[in-house]
């Protein structure tokens, strides 16, 4: 419809030029949209998460943590009297509208700014899944493990169940996640950050190389 | 990424780093004010054991679930509903830490 306007457009010089603006315009946003629909690189994923530690700072002394929504949620709906969760949390609430943020974001990657290709990973790291009886590669998580079928089998409540109940008391007990000690801790120096992130990475190998084979196959 | 196959995430996770610390350096260096107009202050981390225990435990769970807690909330929105017991689950982790803190190495 746009390009039969700018055809009936042409008449002048003028409005050649104005054509020509318009077809250039045109290309551009294919070009940009082509590339919003692709994967983005990690050299261009990274930085924007990076960019997030100064802005929620100059927005108001605002730290980077994502895990701390965790608590807030705890403090709000159920703080049964433990210490722990009585403190001000809608002075924090600005954490639960950054992860209501994510969400929507996910949301939005997924319904418009996704190319309808399946997850990029490693073709020796699909054959070994694929191995293990893992052949759904469509998006984020392979649904023959992450399914509310899948929630019923031992394998789907380990995956969802044991593995998030590990995440949410392992983040707090540690004192934040990979946003909170990984990226605002180690931006900012501070040492117990770099402790918790290797101890991040050591629980990641291990659960992947000496634990997860034996889960999968479950 | 735990298989090392792929260096995908490492990139994410290092070029976000490089890029918070030089802009937390330049906050430092010019003294840029928050938009309240209040000085950048970053609150620091103090060490405790948690930091290796949690840090392990969440380590396990992160290779499981295959998200830390961001990622979390960016499934939920991508169409993996079931995801929303994994994220109940995290808050009753986060709970049942609360409950038992006093009682946990620190």
């Amino acid at each position: 419809m746009k390009l039969l306007f700018h055809v009936n457009s042409i008449g002048t010089n003028y409005s050649i030029a104005i054509y020509y603006r318009y077809l250039c315009l045109d290309v551009l946003w294919l070009v940009i949209m082509d590339f919003f629909k692709q994967p983005w690189p990690w050299y261009v994923a990274g930085p924007l998460i990076g960019l997030v530690v100064p802005t929620l700072l100059l927005i108001g002394n605002k730290a980077f943590g994502v895990s701390s929504s965790l608590r807030h949620i705890c403090a709000a709906c159920l703080p049964a009297n433990i210490p722990f969760f009585k403190y001000n949390w809608k002075k924090e609430s600005w954490n639960l509208f950054f992860v209501a943020g994510i969400m929507f974001g996910g949301y939005i990657a997924t319904q418009y700014l996704s190319g309808n290709h399946t997850v990029n990973i490693n073709p020796q790291t699909a054959t070994l899944l694929k191995q293990q009886g893992v052949n759904d590669f469509s998006g984020l998580l392979p649904g023959d493990i992450f399914s509310f079928q899948q929630l019923l089998t031992l394998r789907g409540f380990i995956f969802i169940v044991i593995g998030g109940f590990m995440v949410g008391f392992g983040t707090r007990y540690a004192g934040g996640c990979t946003s909170g000690h990984a990226i605002m801790g180690i931006s900012t120096l501070q040492w117990p950050s770099m402790v918790a992130t290797c101890c991040f990475m050591i629980g990641g190998f291990i659960m992947t190389w000496f634990i997860l084979p034996y889960l999968i196959q479950q | 990424m735990f298989r090392l196959q792929s260096f995908h995430m490492y990139g994410i996770i290092g070029s976000a780093i490089l890029v918070g610390m030089a802009s937390v350096l330049l906050i430092k260096h010019f003294q840029i004010k928050t938009l309240p107009g209040e000085a950048v202050v970053i609150p620091t981390k103090k060490f405790h054991w948690g930091n290796v225990y949690g840090g392990l435990i969440f380590g396990l769970g992160w290779a499981i679930t295959g998200a830390c807690p961001g990622p979390l909330f960016a499934q939920i929105g991508s169409g993996f509903g079931v995801i929303t017991v994994t994220l109940l689950s995290a808050i009753a982790g986060t709970w049942v830490y609360g409950l038992l803190r006093d009682k946990l190495p620190h």
